[in-house]
């Protein structure tokens, strides 16, 4: 496929296709740091997939930022160049998919609340006048349904468990809800790309996310925090390169390789 | 191998340009996808064209899941059988959009999935994507067993041994059997 022509400015559209990359490599990485040790052999094997999904996304929208970012004239960046060789400033993941793994309902929770949001937001990109956008997407949300359904299932499991299931999976929801807001919040990289026609409105996907996730744990017998409090749209985190401790910690693991070897071939 | 439309009489051409064609087509029904090495990638929907530029042959391909390991080792023996075949170098062009479905599984294709012991997928509800809110209790449709045909079976896992597969288990015949997911 050829490079659908931009109708924004290549720095706007190079920063929110390293978002969307983002996302999917940062937790490609976390759930790959379950590999050996899922607490029974199908969830170990289902949450390898379900990175193994993430991480070919990512492969998609970081080639695609690499081409863009040569539009204004850089030198164009393989998706190897951006994965490994970008420092935590620069990477533009939300701040909930770096947070540590935690027990398996942590990990669990902070997939269910991602993939409820990542079905969404590649449902409208499905729409984006960006073709590209539109046909990595396309591709990608098949594969999210699956992910939803399957973190969905295990947030009902947990949550309506045994006394410590229940208690671990209520926990993991209470920590993690306040990085929830940031998927819903639109910065003014987002809100160019968005009046262009080629970035999705994460303002307008929280209803739906919100109903989504109450029906499950309503379901799981999972209460939503009581302290409402979320990021609010103002404020800056992972999309802008502010992130939390957790993120370098993770990139030193995924980059040291090809940082201290750069010449090294699989 | 042909060369230019100037050289030769058109339907000449045409003819060893279709011979060509065939070949390829002959050579790609050959060639198995990895992890499922009873059905061709062709009978997959994988290929979805081979056309001839002016300098080589294009066999576009279409990735089945994002991350699935298989894509390169299946464009390596894309090259590998092509080149036996027609000598020369193939150029791979590989297509997002539209986006690669299960419905584009051969009838053939279906038939060898199920004789190797997975359950072949339903129709892909495609179009259905965005309207629905994914919630807890969906309704399924059910799975009939590959090998003893009972539609009592349930799911154990989601993903199986590979992204396209989840796991069921038969509860007549007690097996448990891949099941390929309708994508």
């Amino acid at each position: 496929m050829t490079a659908s022509k931009p109708a924004a400015p290549a720095a706007e559209l190079f920063d929110y296709l390293l978002r969307l990359a983002d996302n999917g490599l940062v937790l490609a990485q976390r759930l790959g740091e379950w590999v050996g040790k899922g607490p029974v052999l199908e969830e170990d094997i289902a949450s390898t997939n379900v990175g193994l999904d993430l991480l070919g996304q990512a492969r998609l929208w970081l080639a695609y930022a690499g081409e863009v970012q040569a539009i204004d004239g850089a030198p164009s960046r393989s998706e190897d160049d951006l994965a490994y060789f970008r420092d935590s400033r620069d990477f533009r993941n939300l701040l909930l998919v770096e947070q540590p793994n935690g027990n398996y309902g942590d990990t669990i929770a902070r997939q269910f609340l991602f993939d409820q949001w990542h079905v969404l937001l590649l449902g409208q990109l499905t729409l984006s006048r960006d073709e590209r956008i539109a046909g990595i997407a396309a591709k990608a949300v098949k594969e999210v349904r699956y992910h939803v359904e399957r973190s969905a299932d295990w947030v009902v499991r947990l949550g309506d468990g045994t006394a410590t299931s229940h208690e671990r999976m209520q926990a993991a929801v209470d920590a993690l809800w306040t990085y929830t807001g940031e998927m819903f919040a639109v910065d003014a990289t987002e809100r160019t790309l968005i009046d262009a026609g080629i970035a999705a409105d994460g303002a307008a996907l929280l209803p739906a996310w919100q109903s989504s996730v109450q029906a499950v744990l309503d379901e799981a017998t999972i209460v939503i925090p009581a302290d409402p409090f979320m990021q609010g749209a103002r404020s800056r985190g992972g999309k802008q390169g502010i992130h939390t401790e957790h993120l370098s910690r993770l990139l030193a693991e995924m980059q040291v390789l090809p940082r201290s070897m750069p010449d090294a071939r699989w | 191998m042909v060369t230019s439309s100037v050289t030769h009489p058109p339907v000449r051409e045409d003819a060893t340009l279709a011979d060509a064609r065939a070949a390829i087509w002959r050579a790609l029904g050959g060639i198995v996808d990895p992890e499922i090495p009873t059905v061709s990638i062709v009978e997959l929907g994988i290929v979805r064209d081979v056309a001839r530029a002016s300098d080589a042959w294009i066999v576009t391909v279409t990735p089945t899941y994002s991350g699935c390991p298989a894509t390169r080792i299946i464009e390596a023996d894309i090259r590998t059988a092509i080149g036996a075949v027609i000598g020369e170098d193939v150029r791979i062009v590989t297509a997002l959009a539209p986006a690669w479905t299960t419905d584009w599984i051969a009838p053939e294709g279906r038939l060898k999935l199920r004789e190797a012991g997975i359950a072949p997928p339903h129709a892909a509800t495609l179009g259905a994507v965005q309207a629905h809110p994914v919630t807890f209790r969906r309704p399924r449709e059910p799975v009939r067993c590959p090998n003893c045909g009972s539609l009592r079976t349930t799911e154990l896992a989601r993903f199986g041994s590979t992204a396209c597969k989840a796991q069921y288990r038969c509860t007549e015949c007690l097996e448990p059997f891949d099941f390929f997911k309708p994508h």
